[in-house]
């Protein structure tokens, strides 16, 4: 691995990694059985080269914004690497958000360059809100067909020069990413990500889960991501790793990229490890009766003999067949995005397979906590990382308190949002809004939030605020959105809900047809954004002078009323 | 070559099916996560069903953001 300490930007760093490492393998793309690509550090560097040059030649420059709406594939890290090259900011953007979204946030971090693909610029080329965000001037769009109608955008593949580029340094405390946490519907958080913060997380990250020439990283996670950005792209580059991309994310062909490309390290969301475990357990559970007692015999030894440690040896040889269905070489399952539930993180562990379960949140760079498997522990979200202050904030008599954080990986502040960067922090602390505790092992366990949020198992933070656009002009006198769990602390960090608070008008009922139009409203959203239900209130809502809902004052109102009676369900 | 009314049906079938649920239950404006209460993936695993039984790939980001019957067998009928 480089010494990232002898480095002060991002794009200096992967570009000593692109001359170290030429001769290795950086990228393999896979397209469901077809392999597309496969590039040495070398041909990454020819190819980034190219695009580099061109930027220049069009005249983007130190400090200009480039944003990347595109699937995990090997062209969305060869622009990264150009816009880093040029000492531009990148903006990272979801590729699954709507084109309205999309425009809404193109247009807020003030993008010069917007490099997508064919299939998601088809989209975005023709949604009304094309025209509001004027900054940005260039589109590059890959893999467009022969006669596609580009709309004012130019192909990606042609857009090129072969003269060298030049490398434009950064200090550590510049920009690098401008990365969305939230505010797709509501007041965007931008949080500018300094090339510190990545260069410190990569050391801290990778200490614990080495990366090495040979390493093989599947990347599931979408790249705009942070996890996926560090250990499906930044971490496994500046160790000369290689990278998996798959162009379509069907579990029949993730499970074959396991046995075809002997993956050592994959990053996965709850709601996938889960499905994981349901499948294999499905596959355990109809093993004849006699082979199932070997089988729990072998599981049961392996978890005596790995109790303090994992010994990915001894549980590769004691229950083969398992790790062979994962290529025989995973070395650990990374979950993030969303809390995993203890008995998903022990069964796999049970088996052999480590997940390195952690916590973190867009703010404070990848990862604030990661279990170090000395030993493993399923109830915990592990230490705090190298470099991490964290420490918990009014504690209540059981010890648990908001969870605030200090170190070189928080970010700079929300991008021209000074008030909600000051909200942010206190004393230069991070505060999390999570909920959680120490144990005396120095171990953290999460019990909630005191945030007005929610995080589906997907890993898709939903603010309320963000929805509510979709209920405007509801024929009732008031509606503010709320997180349950924020009315009503519940000590969880799954199946968390939203609510719909609403007071009607005077003399008006709760209809079937209201209801029929909160759902029709409700539908339009992504499913992982909906309302679960309703609650009425009597009462107008308290506001501030400037008539914004007080939402504290109104959650401490819903508050009083029972929870399972006053949510109607949807 | 297949009317959308004719695809939208097979789709509806296919579904019911695929996740044994009545026959009859399901309706082409159903929305799918909804009605079915099944998550990201089990869509994915349906969606592999339908391209073996139409014999086409259709790309994962071509059902972005797509929740029901009808509109999965729009996408569905580009392609055939």
């Amino acid at each position: 691995m480089l010494d990232l300490s002898q480095y002060q930007s991002v794009g200096a760093a992967l570009r000593e990694a692109l001359t170290v490492f030429s001769a290795e393998t950086c990228l393999i793309e896979a397209d469901r059985e077809r392999e597309k690509e496969r590039l040495t550090y070398k041909d990454f560097r020819d190819r980034a080269h190219l695009l580099a040059r061109a930027l220049q030649d069009y005249g983007f420059a130190v400090g200009d914004h480039a944003s990347i709406i595109m699937t995990n594939q090997s062209k969305w890290l060869i622009s990264a690497y150009s816009v880093f090259f040029t000492g531009g900011v990148l903006v990272p953007l979801d590729f699954k958000l709507t084109p309205s979204e999309h425009w809404q946030l193109l247009k807020h971090s003030g993008a010069r360059v917007l490099i997508t693909e064919y299939p998601i610029w088809r989209q975005l080329s023709t949604a009304s809100e094309r025209g509001a965000a004027e900054n940005v001037k260039l589109i590059l769009v890959t893999e467009a067909p022969p006669n596609a109608d580009l709309t004012g955008a130019q192909r990606w593949e042609e857009f090129r020069s072969t003269a060298e580029p030049v490398f434009v340094p950064r200090e550590r405390k510049d920009v690098a990413c401008i990365v969305y946490s939230s505010g797709t519907g509501g007041r965007p958080k931008g949080c500018l990500m300094t090339h510190e913060n990545y260069l410190e997380q990569c050391v801290a990250l990778t200490s614990l889960y080495p990366f090495w020439p040979g390493v093989r990283y599947l990347s599931i996670l979408p790249t705009n991501h942070a996890i996926d950005f560090m250990v499906g792209f930044f971490g496994p580059f500046t160790c000369g790793a290689c990278v998996v991309h798959l162009r379509t994310l069907r579990p029949e062909y993730v499970r074959e990229a396991f046995t075809k490309y002997k993956i050592t390290y994959v990053s996965l969301v709850p709601l996938v490890l889960k499905n994981l475990q349901k499948g294999l357990q499905a596959r355990f559970d109809a093993l004849p009766s006699g082979k199932r007692k070997v089988f729990n015999s072998l599981v049961a030894i392996n978890k005596a003999f790995t109790k303090g440690q994992p010994r990915l040896g001894l549980s590769r040889k004691l229950l083969g067949q398992v790790h062979e269905a994962f290529g025989g070489e995973l070395r650990a399952i990374i979950v993030g995005g969303a809390f995993t539930e203890p008995q998903t993180l022990q069964f796999f562990y049970d088996l052999g397979v480590p997940v390195a379960n952690g916590y973190g949140l867009t703010e404070a760079g990848t990862a604030i906590t990661v279990n170090d498997l000395k030993p493993f522990r399923a109830d915990t979200v592990g230490k705090p990382l190298s470099g991490m202050q964290v420490k918990i904030v009014d504690p209540a008599a059981d010890g648990v308190g908001e969870v605030y954080v200090r170190s070189k990986t928080v970010m700079a502040g929300y991008l021209n949002d000074p008030e909600l960067t000051a909200d942010a922090f206190s004393d230069g602390w991070l505060k999390t809004g999570d909920l959680g505790r120490f144990d005396s092992t120095g171990h953290l366990l999460l019990s909630g939030r005191k945030k007005n949020m929610i995080v589906t198992e997907e890993g898709k933070n939903i603010y309320p605020e963000d929805i509510e656009t979709v209920f405007e002009s509801l024929s009732v006198k008031e509606f503010c959105v709320f997180a349950a769990n924020y009315v009503w602390p519940k000590r969880s960090m799954v199946g968390e809900q939203l609510i719909l608070a609403l007071h009607l008008e005077n003399g008006q009922n709760y209809t079937d047809e209201l209801r029929g139009d909160i759902i029709a409203r409700n539908n339009r959203l992504l499913n992982y954004k909906r309302v679960h239900g309703v609650v009425l209130v009597g009462e107008d809502f308290p506001r501030t002078a400037s008539l914004k809902i007080k939402r504290n004052i109104l959650a401490a109102r819903l508050a009083q009323l029972d929870r399972a009676s006053a949510i109607l369900p949807l | 070559m297949r009317t959308l009314e004719q695809t939208t049906q097979e789709v509806v079938d296919l579904a019911t099916r695929h996740f044994n649920v009545a026959a009859g239950s399901l309706a082409p404006s159903d929305d799918f996560f909804k009605k079915l209460g099944i998550d990201s993936l089990q869509a994915l695993e349906l969606l592999s069903r339908l391209e073996n039984h139409f014999g086409i790939e259709l790309p994962d980001y071509e059902v972005q953001g797509v929740s029901d019957f009808r509109t999965l067998a729009e996408r569905i009928q580009s392609r055939l």
